[in-house]
């Protein structure tokens, strides 16, 4: 160890070190306030252990002081826990600011009438807001996302006809219970002949091109006790809600898929294939035995189909 | 040898001595006025029909920005562009003209370290007895003197963080809430870190900030040219041949000193010892000046008491100091006058021209087109009216160059809107096709007709009509 040697020209001291005989390095601390500024950080760093999860111990870990959050989980049960981002998450979306404002429209959805939710303009495009999420999680899986159905599976809501009934009370009751949608096949009870007899009459019903003699055939065993069909469609063929049976004289078609037939000739064969193989379709249950979906839920659904869907005649 | 700069020190050991004369008072009027607006405007009430009863408020949670008359929207935020470009160009502008006036005059980093300045010198003394107070051992004196000193500053500091705060929010309640604990978190945050980096910056940094930190000071001088009017140091006329000289003995005289061939700077130092950033301005333009002009203030005083002619030190620029024209007009300066002008007259014109009325149409595309029972085809639109001005309105919603479309507005036909509020609805347009028809795609407008309110024209959203 040498003596240190001060530097003339700037005042610093040497370290005092040499190596090979001559060489030294010059000692200029850092700054003052450098050093202070990292001290800080080391103190922060400490808070931060303390405050935060931090150290793994074993199979547990260091879980912070002070930083309990609480939140209810999916099971509703209040949970308190540590500090983590989960739970962060999860308190947010219970109690962050716009969850309470979405919490204080649903309340007020839940207790208004629909005929209030219709007539409120902001009650309903907090239900077109809220329903389309709604209604995304719950049924655009079939309905698809606008609700537009897909011919033969699953019928539209969006448009003016109901199967079932079209009034908020009956939607209602629709997803609550689900429904059951059923046409018997008459594979066993008409032969080719009277199929396309049928057939061709169910077209006329909608002003469809149809051989005229097919038609009056047809008629006669649509409205008679052959084929019986006008016990569900009506001796009209308006249909009927009570069975969810089909209007059959609107242009609109849920199960023969009509629209995307070119000729007269395909469209025959549509209709002949869904009276052949009869038609089951099913809508499972969103209420307590089901989904589960809450009163207020089922509301928004309702409402915002009510919106969605183009009842003319309520 | 190498040279060694000095390891910088984040304490200001500057003690410029005050000086009296017309750039100072200059400068004291800009910070009163500078202070007075800032420290003043979230206390002025102004009267709305709807919104918060304070002349300047950032209503964050409320995506408002009032401003007194003006009201601020989410979507006029473009404005905020305009207003930096602004006050770039303008900057720009004056600095090729006056150099760092900016700096000098109205930078925050000047105006809070003139102020500190002020209650330093307040509470201990000009220059010199504060140059002592440092020397001295630390005694009761110097413990209450420098403890006022710092007290005063973190006082001052304190009520800039929690101004700055009061813009964003109600002054009254905010402040009440600030000294019961019962403020939110963002405020105290907002206080708390302003008044730390304005007790550092302006009470410890001070000169540091110009000289090490300012990125304004690294590229000012790229807008400075022989044209543009600096505070000089007429060195010809102070130097003269053979140099400045003290006026002692027989150089009292202006006539037996141009005579020796000394030029009129009578060496008093007076120049470098105001300067607030220490630079000695005789050594010609350097980055530490900020042109502030106290050393024209000084010199002047001086030549005053000599009898001689004011301006040894002056606002001029090089081409004047050789005693040649300044040129103003030249490209430079006439380009960013011209963008100055351009941007102020979007602003304004953007502003006067914003629309109080705004309504979109959204057409709902899941799906985009539904078959009615009667073979009619129907189109889904979100429509959302906003009434962005300060009285109510009713409006109508109506189609235009769609013959033969029936517009639906379930029971919002009668559009009635609160002053500042928006609306949305759906709009269902059914159409019968015609049989020949092969169009897929029909444009049309909607037209919002104001029938009550501030607004009167119509407003017009073009929009299509999609069949199968």
């Amino acid at each position: 160890m040498a003596t240190p040697v001060k530097d003339p020209l700037t005042g610093a001291e040497t370290t005092g070190h040499v190596w090979d005989e001559t060489l030294q390095e010059f000692n200029n601390p850092l700054p003052r306030w450098w050093l202070w500024t990292f001290y800080g950080t080391i103190i922060f760093a400490i808070v931060y252990w303390i405050m935060y999860p931090s150290w793994p111990i074993g199979k547990s870990y260091l879980k912070g002081v002070g930083n309990e959050i609480t939140y209810k989980t999916d099971a509703g049960e209040e949970k308190t826990t540590h500090w983590n981002m989960r739970a962060l998450l999860a308190h947010d979306m219970q109690n962050g600011e716009s969850a309470l404002k979405q919490k204080e429209y649903l309340e007020k959805v839940g207790a208004a009438t629909y005929e209030q939710i219709a007539a409120d303009a902001d009650m309903s495009a907090f239900v077109r807001s809220y329903g389309v999420g709604m209604f995304g999680d719950n049924c655009a899986a079939c309905h698809q996302s606008g609700g537009q159905g897909v011919v033969g599976m699953y019928p539209n809501l969006v448009d003016d006809d109901w199967l079932w009934g079209g009034d908020t009370q009956t939607i209602e009751t629709t997803i609550r219970n689900g429904r059951l949608g059923y046409m018997p096949a008459f594979s066993k009870t008409f032969d080719e002949t009277q199929l396309t007899q049928v057939a061709s009459y169910v077209l006329s019903l909608s002003g469809e091109e149809a051989d005229a003699a097919a038609v009056a055939e047809g008629q006669k065993i649509f409205q008679g006790e052959t084929g019986g069909c006008y016990m569900c469609h009506t001796s009209e063929g308006k249909g009927m809600y009570a069975q969810g049976a089909a209007n059959l004289t609107d242009k609109i078609w849920t199960v023969a898929n009509l629209p995307a037939a070119e000729t007269t000739q395909a469209k025959l064969d549509a209709v002949k294939a869904v009276i052949h193989n009869g038609v089951k379709r099913q809508m499972p249950v969103f209420g307590k035995d089901g989904r589960n979906l809450s009163d207020t839920e089922i509301k928004v659904l309702t409402a915002y189909l009510q919106q969605m869907s183009s009842e003319t005649a309520q | 040898m190498m040279k060694t700069e000095a390891v910088i020190e984040p304490k200001s050991t500057l003690q410029p001595r005050s000086v009296e004369g017309r750039f100072r008072n200059a400068k004291t009027a800009i910070l009163v006025f500078a202070y007075a607006v800032f420290f003043l405007l979230p206390w002025l009430r102004w009267e709305r029909a709807v919104g918060p009863d304070q002349a300047v408020l950032f209503d964050i949670p409320g995506r408002r920005y009032y401003i007194f008359d003006l009201v601020m929207h989410a979507q006029d935020i473009f404005w905020l562009t305009a207003l930096l470009f602004l006050a770039a160009v303008l900057l720009f502008f004056v600095t090729t003209l006056f150099g760092r006036v900016f700096c000098g005059y109205f930078c925050f980093q000047t105006l809070w370290t003139d102020a500190f300045r002020f209650f330093e010198k307040f509470i201990q003394g000009d220059r010199v007895a504060r140059l002592r107070l440092d020397k001295q051992p630390w005694n009761a004196e110097k413990i209450l003197k420098k403890g006022l000193t710092h007290l005063s500053w973190l006082a001052l500091a304190l009520w800039t963080g929690i101004s700055f705060a009061l813009y964003w929010g109600d002054a009254f309640e905010l402040t009440t809430a600030f000294f019961t604990g019962t403020a939110p978190s963002a405020m105290y945050g907002t206080a708390i870190i302003l008044m730390s980096t304005t007790y550092l910056t302006a009470g410890w940094a001070k000169e540091h900030v110009c000289l090490h930190m300012c990125p304004y000071s690294r590229f000012q001088s790229v807008m400075f040219d022989q044209d543009t009017v600096i505070v000089s140091y007429d060195a010809k006329r102070g130097e003269g041949s053979t140099g400045r000289v003290k006026p002692i003995k027989d150089m009292r005289d202006q006539q037996a000193r141009q005579s020796a061939g000394h030029g009129d700077c009578v060496d008093c130092g007076l120049c470098v010892q105001v300067c607030p950033t220490g630079v000695d301005i005789r050594k010609g333009l350097q980055i530490g000046c900020i042109h502030c002009a106290l050393c024209i203030d000084a010199c002047d005083g001086i030549m005053d008491k000599q009898g001689w002619e004011r301006g040894l030190i002056r606002y001029t620029s090089e081409h004047g100091l050789e005693g040649k024209k300044t040129k103003v007009l030249k490209l430079r300066t006439v380009g960013y006058g011209l963008a100055t002008l351009l941007a102020t007259i979007y602003l304004v014109w953007s502003i006067g021209n914003s629309k109080l009325l705004e309504v979109t149409a959204v057409q709902i595309r899941s799906p985009l087109f539904v078959q009615l029972s009667d073979g009619r085809i129907q189109n889904s639109f979100e429509v959302k009216v906003n009434n962005k001005s300060m009285e109510a309105g009713r409006y109508q919603l109506v189609i235009d160059n769609f013959p033969g479309a029936e517009l639906e507005l379930g029971q919002f036909s009668d559009i009635q809107l609160k002053p500042d509020s928006s609306i949305r609805i759906l709009a269902k347009i059914r159409y019968t096709v015609p049989p020949d028809d092969t169009q897929k795609n029909r444009e049309f407008q909607f037209r919002l007709t104001p029938l009550e309110g501030k607004v009167k024209e119509s407003v017009i959203i073009p929009s299509h009509f999609i069949t199968p």
